[in-house]
């Protein structure tokens, strides 16, 4: 399909443009397949405007048509949060624009997505797409190669469409077992390591829920393979991310949880972590909340309350301290999972490295733990990304964990201001580039998908773009003193606070 | 004098209530003493009794008597006493000292009474308000001082010196005094040299429903022509609409337009000390509770109002500064007396217009001009005296706040830091210095407290290294010099550094602003090193001596250098130890990185000696990058700072 299709006006002349922080500007407006261009006739040295369409989320128009005058403007509400306002001469041009924005933003198909278009000088599609792989993690880790193996069971993506092809699993269990146990649990996602604490020996593991269903099935070998992560005697902590409750009616579909009776010496935690709707309703209304112009009444704290936002970030850094807890304090190991096993699960065990792991604190040991917790591990990014805060598309599976995660960490940024190798600009850069990039690495649902898609061979990676020498200076945090130590956020109200991060007005980079 | 002592006495940890220390408490007749037992280092807590705020008597339990004491600057100690009879006795020796009746009881007359007379006289000129009129520019072609309230004749809470327009005539000012309340006339506050704007100040008028006075009138007419730029001035009414408008059922009120040629009036809505003296009230609840969920801080923040009050003065403050800096305007700014919420947004909209204000001396120079010069009651709204409850109020912490909400949103705007603004907030109710004890100046002049107390700006000046803000950019490229603050609701914070001082756990658990503090005096130290071991290879080479061994002699022949280590006094208030207890882990920690051993550690790498290092972290990225690798792998980090408290945990598992 071409693009053309979708324009039928590709310049505008004399165009205001409306952005916060600078002055209005009259220029030229250009559409192509996957930009507007905005370039000032004044020809001072300011570069043109860009925008990527994908970051468009909703566009309002209004026109007027008088015989004197025949104009119109388009409010576009960007998935970064901006807000930016062009006003157009001539109502049909107009028109046509925001037809074509329409059209142009809403295009789903992976391969004629920017990425695919994408061909900076800096970089070549022959470099090595990701930071590493399972098998390269796993050389690095020496100390867990007694008791750990990697296994190729996923190879073919045939055990779990959503696992890596390579995982990380006990020595002692072969992949006849896993994929008993990946039949037993949910989109076969069966328990694997995430994260080897070195100091006492013990792990974070994560899956999805057991399909032990109504009358209460059991799976041997998945019991087996949990034995196996904590040797018999020890004691192992389940944290299910999901309400006890939550966890019981789960098991009407087909789901269910670990029972005490079939995991020995396993130990279930419940603790209850929004996700889905209930999260992305929380950020439209905290993202409402922050672009409230009026001003005048004092209802911001409430809306913010009203939100739930900080609720949820609060809960989601103590349940990552409880896991973090139970791994340093008392020794043992944990398996993190809710139901599907590729929302809170993630977050709650990035965020548990992130307190435990001076490795995850560097900024390509952040980035690495990203992708692997992240992109590897199979976090639907196109499904939960599709819309932010502004879409009035009906919503299908859009939820920002992602970002939820990204506020976590900056939470933990501030009150270790010293611990993290990478800066705020990166959170923010993060929380952009998940909704509308240049790079591949957020497309795609799962690495089978990017695998099918050639995401891999014709788009380039985020991460190693990252890490290139001008901007892993931008990106570092000049502070940064590694400490060994974990780090023990505070979740007290008064500790977490809310960020400007979130309002279509935010201090452009350049002037902090 | 009560002078006794309890022993067996249990100070509960009132963040986590579990931790307990018992000891034996002290009163004495400044502070209440608590002095820990059973621990290798002698841990003592000192209150000062002029910043108890409330000393509470609770019902005894099995345990003992508690006894719960809140305090001015928001620390909250609860002590547990065996007997109930020596609860009472304390409880009522604490409240009759904590509340004396006169001046002269207080901390400020004894304070280090006995150093030298004329030392302390001296130190009192270190702020010059004439010097500061001058710095403005005035006395000059538009602006005269007026002899008219020497000897305080026309009104008793103004200076004595005071700034009019050149035209206004002693009649003018006579009768403008007598149409104002408390004869507080319209005067000037600040004098913007830039356009001849200035911002003026006054009480309300006494209009009533009709009255009318052409003195006054032709004072604001005198004050729009003394700026040649425009033709027109603002009269802010800092008060909400409604209770100005209820002030002129009682003969005062506000500006008619009508009646007055060329102003335009404006209402900005702060409210008044009783509506703050509540929401400070709510907010400290909402701060203090124990594990409170998500919705209820929020909710309580709210609901106390603090933030939205702190955003009108702020809001104020950037109307008055549009109107100066930009439309070139004058205003005349009034609530009801013009000692509240006038000296509020005046000072703001000088913090706001003026970098000056932005630096150590020019904070105190504003805060001595618009509060203290300007009559705002220090004595009753600080709760110095036993006085009236309803006088109470926190109107100079929200000034100290504002400030605080401004440096927070331009980092690097700011000479000095959070604990600067601290501090201040702690000695305008501890008493100990006298610049705040009394209500006005002929007040302060009569207590002679020139010539008995001492001055708490020579104090701050003296220790200002800890007080400055490592970030600052003196030359103002982040702003241009005016400030221009967003002020949308969520750009205000709770302030958790101040009304949580105590409660370390909420704290971040590392501090950028000690980090670089500390790194920064390291800096000086070296190069200060450098230069001294300069001199010495020059004094070998002349001598030369080729083979001395120039290590041992560097470590042996530093000690100059690390002689004086900033001693813990400058990191807590004098003579208040454990005052900052609560900071104390925070403050000490960068500090140990200047223990010789550490520090001589860093002699292997002469390549970072040499570095001329920019004194100014904050401009030069590569350097501080560089610099801060270099001490990373000589000073651990503080382990405190990163393995904190077991309190966590429970609230992780509690949550």
């Amino acid at each position: 399909m071409e693009f053309s299709e979708h324009i039928k006006t590709a310049n505008v002349e004399d165009v205001v443009l409306r952005r916060p922080f600078y002055q209005p500007t009259k220029g030229t407006l250009c559409v192509t397949g996957h930009h507007l261009i905005f370039s000032n006739r004044g020809g001072d040295s300011a570069r043109p405007f860009l925008l990527l369409l994908r970051n468009i989320d909703a566009i309002e128009k209004s026109v007027e048509n008088l015989p004197s005058v025949s104009s119109g403007t388009i409010t576009l509400k960007c998935k970064d949060l901006c807000v930016l306002q062009l006003d157009i001469p001539g109502m049909e041009e107009c028109l046509n624009i925001a037809s074509s924005i329409e059209s142009l933003s809403s295009l789903e198909t992976v391969s004629e997505m920017y990425p695919f278009f994408y061909r900076p000088p800096f970089l070549s599609l022959q470099d090595q797409w990701g930071l590493s792989s399972t098998e390269q993690h796993y050389a690095q880790m020496k100390e867990i190669h007694d008791g750990w193996r990697v296994s190729q069971v996923n190879r073919d993506y045939s055990v779990s469409p959503s696992y890596p092809p390579a995982v990380i699993v006990p020595h002692s269990i072969d992949d006849e077992t896993l994929v008993k146990a990946a039949r037993f649990r949910q989109g076969g996602r069966f328990p694997v390591l995430c994260y080897y604490h070195r100091e006492t020996g013990t792990v974070i593991m994560r899956s999805s829920q057991p399909l032990s269903g109504a009358n209460r099935k059991r799976c041997r070998e998945d019991e087996l393979l949990l034995q196996a992560v904590i040797d018999g005697s020890e004691l192992g902590y389940i944290i299910d991310t999901r309400s006890s409750q939550q966890a019981q009616q789960a098991r009407m579909t087909g789901g269910g949880f670990e029972s005490k009776s079939c995991y020995r010496g396993w130990k279930r935690l419940h603790r209850q972590l929004e996700k889905g709707k209930v999260l992305q309703e929380s950020l439209i209304k905290l993202v409402e909340a922050c672009g409230d112009q009026s001003h005048s009444v004092d209802r911001w704290l409430s809306k913010l309350e009203n939100s739930k936002w900080l609720s949820h970030v609060q809960t989601a850094l103590s349940t990552a301290g409880l896991v973090a807890e139970c791994v340093e304090r008392d020794g043992h190991s944990v398996l993190v999972h809710g139901s599907e096993g590729t929302d809170t699960s993630l977050l709650v065990s990035s965020l548990a490295q992130l307190i435990l792991d001076p490795d995850s604190r560097t900024l390509a040991g952040f980035l690495g733990l990203l992708e692997r917790e992240w992109v590897q591990a199979g976090h639907p990014f196109q499904q939960r990304c599709a819309h932010s805060a502004y879409s009035h598309v009906r919503l299908r599976h859009e939820a920002p964990v992602f970002v939820l995660l990204l506020d976590c960490v900056w939470q933990l940024a501030r009150q270790f201001p010293l611990a993290m190798g990478f800066s705020e600009p990166l959170l923010l850069r993060l929380a952009k580039e998940v909704y509308a990039s240049d790079y591949g690495t957020f497309l795609c649902n799962s690495d089978q998908e990017r695998c099918v898609t050639g995401v891999k061979e014709r788009t380039h990676c985020l991460f190693q773009s990252l890490l290139r020498a001008n901007e892993r200076q931008h990106y570092s945090n000049p502070l940064y003193e590694r400490t060994e130590l974990a780090i023990w956020p505070s979740i007290q109200p008064p500790s977490l606070q809310w960020t400007c991060a979130f309002s279509p007005i935010q201090w452009p980079f350049d002037m902090c | 004098m009560f002078n006794r002592n309890v022993e067996n006495v249990r100070l509960i940890d009132t963040v986590t209530s579990r931790r307990a220390s018992v000891g034996t408490l002290y009163l004495t007749a400044t502070h209440t003493i608590f002095v820990e037992n059973e621990t290798e280092i002698l841990t003592e807590t000192w209150v000062l009794h002029s910043l108890v705020f409330s000393v509470e008597k609770q019902a005894s339990t099995t345990t003992g008597c508690p006894l719960l004491v809140r305090c001015k600057n928001f620390q909250v100690l609860q002590f547990v006493i065996p007997q109930e009879r020596d609860c009472h006795d304390v409880h009522v020796s604490l409240l009759h000292l904590s509340r004396p009746e006169h001046y002269e009881e207080l901390y400020c007359f004894s304070y280090n009474a006995n150093s030298d007379r004329e030392d302390r006289r001296k130190a009192w000129d270190f702020i010059n308000l004439k010097a500061e009129y001058s710095r403005m520019g005035l006395p000059n072609h538009l602006w005269k001082l007026t002899p008219a309230n020497h000897h305080y004749k026309v009104s008793d809470t103004y200076p004595a010196d005071l700034y009019v327009p050149k035209s206004a005539t002693p009649p003018v000012i006579m009768g403008s005094s007598k149409f104002r309340s408390r004869g507080r006339f319209p005067t000037l506050s600040y004098y913007y040299k830039e356009n001849h704007a200035a911002i003026c100040r006054s009480s309300q008028p006494l209009s009533g429903f009709s009255a009318r006075c052409l003195e006054d009138e032709q004072m604001l007419e005198a004050i729009v022509r003394s700026n040649p730029r425009s033709d027109f001035m603002y009269v802010v009414d800092t008060r909400p609409k409604l209770n100005a408008m209820a002030n002129r059922a009682a003969g005062k009120g506000y500006e008619n337009e009508d009646n007055y040629s060329n102003i335009k009036f404006h209402f900005v809505g702060i409210e008044n000390i009783h509506v703050m003296r509540n929401s400070l009230q709510k907010m400290l609840e909402v701060s203090e509770a124990h594990f409170p969920s998500m919705s209820y801080f929020l909710e309580g923040l709210e609901s106390s109002g603090w933030l939205k009050h702190i955003k009108a003065v702020v809001d104020a403050g950037v109307f008055i500064t549009k109107a100066i800096a930009e439309e070139g305007i004058s205003v005349l700014v009034h609530c009801s007396d013009g000692w509240d919420r006038t000296a509020q947004v005046c000072s703001v909209a000088s913090v706001l217009l003026d970098p000056y204000y932005r630096t150590l001396k020019g904070l105190m120079v504003l805060i001595e001009r618009d509060w203290v010069s300007f009559g705002h009651k220090f004595s009753h709204r600080n709760n110095h005296l036993n006085g009236d409850p309803k006088e109470v109020s926190p109107v100079i912490d929200q000034f100290l706040e504002c400030v605080w909400q401004l440096s927070e949103q331009f980092p690097c705007a700011f000479e000095y830091n959070e604990r600067f603004l601290i501090t201040i907030h702690h000695h305008v109710y501890s008493c100990q210095y006298g610049n705040f004890i009394g209500n006005n100046q002929k007040e302060r002049t009569e207590l002679g407290l020139q010539e008995k107390t001492h001055s708490l700006w020579t104090y701050l000046w003296k220790n200002r290294t800890d007080y400055i803000n490592p970030l600052y950019r003196p030359d103002h490229s982040q702003t241009q010099g005016v400030l221009r603050p967003l002020t949308a609701p969520y750009c205000f914070k709770f302030w958790g550094a101040l009304y949580n001082r105590f409660d370390r756990g909420i704290h971040p658990r590392q501090s950028v602003m000690e980090y670089l503090m500390a790194i920064r005096e390291e800096t000086q130290q070296l190069e200060e090193q450098l230069a001294s071991h300069e001199m010495k290879i020059l004094n070998v080479e002349k001598q030369q001596k080729k083979s001395v061994n120039l290590e041992t002699n560097m470590f042996d022949r530093s000690p100059a250098v690390w002689a004086s280590p900033p001693s813990n006094s400058s990191v807590g208030l004098a003579n208040t130890p454990g005052d900052y207890s609560g900071l104390g882990g925070f403050l000490k920690s960068p500090y140990q990185q200047k223990e010789p051993e550490n520090s001589l550690l860093i002699l292997p790498w002469p390549q970072e000696l040499r570095k001329p290092t920019d004194p100014d972290l904050s401009t030069n990225g590569d350097d501080q990058e560089s610099g801060i690798a270099g001490l990373s792998c000589l000073s651990p980090p503080n382990e405190e700072s990163a393995k904190d408290p077991d309190s966590d945990e429970t609230a992780y598992s509690a949550a």
